[in-house]
């Protein structure tokens, strides 16, 4: 089976994240997989595992996304493309994505496309649907569960945390939730083999794109830090007088009575 | 120079640090009360390939180098240094040696299983009367036929209980200026008349264990005897050298651990209306401690670089060791106070680095030794 990870660098959200002029600092930030994305490689390798073929795992990014295209080689995928945009792309967004992809893809005859479900520095979810759309291939978001037999593939997908039960045709392509996997630590062995498994690099050039095909449709207009959280407040006094007080406080404070 | 990590150097950092957050950290205290060896997590670390780092892959390693060791003992140690000295024992001490002095069979047959992380090994050098003395070894390797007869007794012996082989430093002979000739055996552990215990009740490093060893009538094929007969003392000098610096990086680990914790305390912990992390008093502790911990890693790190170089590395090694352990027990100590009395209470952990830290000036060489090597190595 010839499967396809999107594998998307982001921020860890979990470490410190700094925005100045409207900008998140890249000094600062540490870069992870898209946790989302995990699923997909661990989900495509054990598919790979089960079914043969081989695991090829793409991002788009810059120089930088070597390592964590490397991590997923290190996880057990076989190959990995890196389209570099950085010298070529000013800006981006998930029409630009899909388009590259779909031009990336024209050829490659992918019997499976894995992503993650939304990348948590946008979450956008967007460019898994796009990219089958444009392929015109079938698509399924959200899923939990993934058995594939011949041409078929049984899919469980989450909804608002219920599940339903999809039978689909491949092609096809997925976007992983949590809970479909638990993805591996890439193993020490797995780290050191990773170099020398193959890492092409790709430029929009290649793609035969230039810039102007791929300007963004959407606009950016500002990125700012959620508002810190003000502490609470401590009510004090008799139970009676501070249930009062909290009513009052609901009704014309926070206006939610 | 150059002082960025490799990409692979940087990974190593990564998944050792997830896998410690996430498997070991939850359990770094009980491993403490219950002075427990946590079998299982060091399992999962050897399917992993941690036992394998720093050896090729023809002997079931991962075909990393020493600085990526390095790391992930660092790393391991500042969740639980229990964990972290066992690792960094098994590692150093008792495939290392094999992999340096042994033969392609040994490599084969006892190498290849530790660094695939399916036995363990340990390092019997350490007795009653001996140990940095190495001179004062007592346990005997009398030749008959085609065995060894091996009598003795080791203490202190990291990791032995649960060990499949314990590398045992023995007399042979003597030399022509009459002084004892000192070489390395292997003994697998379920040879007739290898009895090990374990019974000691430590300071720190509680879940890592610590083992008794009497050998009474062991007989070995001597085919086991570890590389040159005439130079056991020299090779046990080597491993040595190779062991201090995962006892630095250890130091390493919980000198971070130490340093995270206090500054995340510290600037938590409110006083008079403010945070005590505005407190010069607090400041300047923190400060010393953040860059004695950078001092201690760009030695520890040097000092496995020159490892990887084929360099020589005896009187660095002596120094990583050395400043990083006793950086590990100033930062723990400093912790401590930075807590105040909460620092003193089992569940803020860093009276336990304390505890860890304290076996590291000890254990592989003391201070004492460490400056000793230095200074020979000065030329005094």
């Amino acid at each position: 089976m010839n499967i396809y990870v999107l594998l998307k660098k982001t921020f860890d959200t979990e470490e410190k994240i700094v925005v100045s002029n409207g900008q998140i600092e890249d000094d600062s930030a540490e870069f992870i997989i898209n946790p989302y994305d995990e699923y997909a490689v661990e989900e495509a390798i054990k598919q790979r595992d089960e079914h043969g073929g081989e695991v090829t795992v793409v991002t788009i990014g810059d120089e930088d996304s070597e390592k964590q295209l490397r991590t997923a080689l290190a996880m057990g995928a076989d190959k990995a493309v890196l389209i570099n945009t950085e010298d070529d792309l000013e800006d981006g967004d998930q029409f630009s994505t899909a388009k590259i992809l779909e031009t990336y893809f024209e050829d490659k005859d992918a019997d499976l496309i894995l992503a993650g479900n939304v990348a948590i520095d946008e979450a956008s979810g967007q460019v898994g649907p796009r990219l089958a759309t444009r392929l015109g291939i079938s698509y399924v978001t959200t899923i939990t569960g993934l058995t594939i037999s011949g041409d078929t593939a049984q899919i469980e997908k989450d909804v608002e945390g219920d599940v339903e039960k999809i039978e689909c045709p491949l092609p096809l392509l997925v976007t992983c939730q949590q809970g479909l996997n638990e993805p591996r630590y890439p193993s020490l062995p797995g780290i050191m083999k990773a170099k020398k498994k193959p890492l092409a690099e790709l430029e929009i050039d290649d793609l035969d794109l230039d810039e102007d095909d791929l300007e963004p449709k959407t606009k950016t207009l500002e990125i700012f830090m959620p508002q810190e959280k003000q502490a609470g407040r401590v009510l004090e006094g008799e139970p009676d007088a501070q249930v009062k007080e909290l009513v009052s406080l609901l009704k014309n404070e926070a206006k939610v009575l | 120079m150059n002082f960025e990590l490799t990409k692979e150097q940087q990974m190593v950092r990564k998944m050792v640090r997830d896998f410690a957050e996430e498997v070991i950290k939850p359990r770094a205290i009980e491993i403490d009360t219950s002075a427990t060896f946590p079998k299982d997590i060091f399992d999962q670390m050897g399917e992993l390939g941690f036992m394998g780092i720093p050896f090729p892959e023809e002997y079931g390693g991962s075909g990393g180098d020493t600085i990526s060791y390095a790391i992930a003992v660092e790393e391991i140690g500042r969740v639980c240094g229990s964990t972290g000295l066992s690792f960094a024992a098994t590692v150093s001490l008792g495939a290392s040696p094999i992999y340096y002095f042994g033969t392609e069979e040994q490599k084969q047959e006892f190498l290849k299983p530790q660094a695939e992380g399916r036995a363990l090994g340990a390092f019997g050098l350490t007795e009653p009367n001996a140990g940095s003395d190495a001179g004062g070894t007592k346990t005997t390797a009398i030749a008959d036929g085609d065995s060894y007869i091996i009598n003795g007794e080791k203490c202190f012996i990291t990791n032995a209980s649960f060990a499949d082989t314990i590398i045992v430093t023995a007399v042979t002979g003597k030399n022509e200026k009459g002084r004892n000739i000192i070489s390395a055996i292997i003994v697998p552990t379920d040879t007739e008349g290898v009895k090990v215990t374990s019974n000691y009740d430590k300071m720190g490093v509680r879940g890592s264990d610590t083992a008794e060893v009497v050998l009474d009538q062991v007989r070995v094929p001597k085919t086991n005897l570890l590389g040159d007969p005439q130079k056991g003392f020299h090779q046990f000098l080597y491993t040595l050298d190779g062991g201090r610096i995962s006892i630095a990086a250890l130091g390493l680990g919980i000198a971070q651990a130490s340093l995270e914790k206090s500054l995340n305390y510290a600037k938590e912990r409110k006083q008079f209306g403010e945070s005590i992390s505005d407190f010069q008093a607090i400041q300047f502790k923190l400060a010393d401690m953040a860059m004695e911990i950078e001092l201690a890693r760009n030695m520890v790190y040097k000092t496995a670089w020159l490892k990887d170089q084929n360099k020589p590395f005896t009187k660095e090694s002596a120094y990583a060791k050395l400043f990083a352990s006793e950086t590990a027990v100033r930062a723990a100590d400093q912790a401590i106070q930075i807590h105040g009395g909460y620092g003193y209470m089992r569940e803020y952990e860093v009276e336990r680095y304390l505890r860890d830290a304290k076996l590291l000036e000890i254990g592989e060489g003391t201070s004492e030794v460490q400056r000793l090597v230095i200074a020979r190595q000065l030329g005094c």
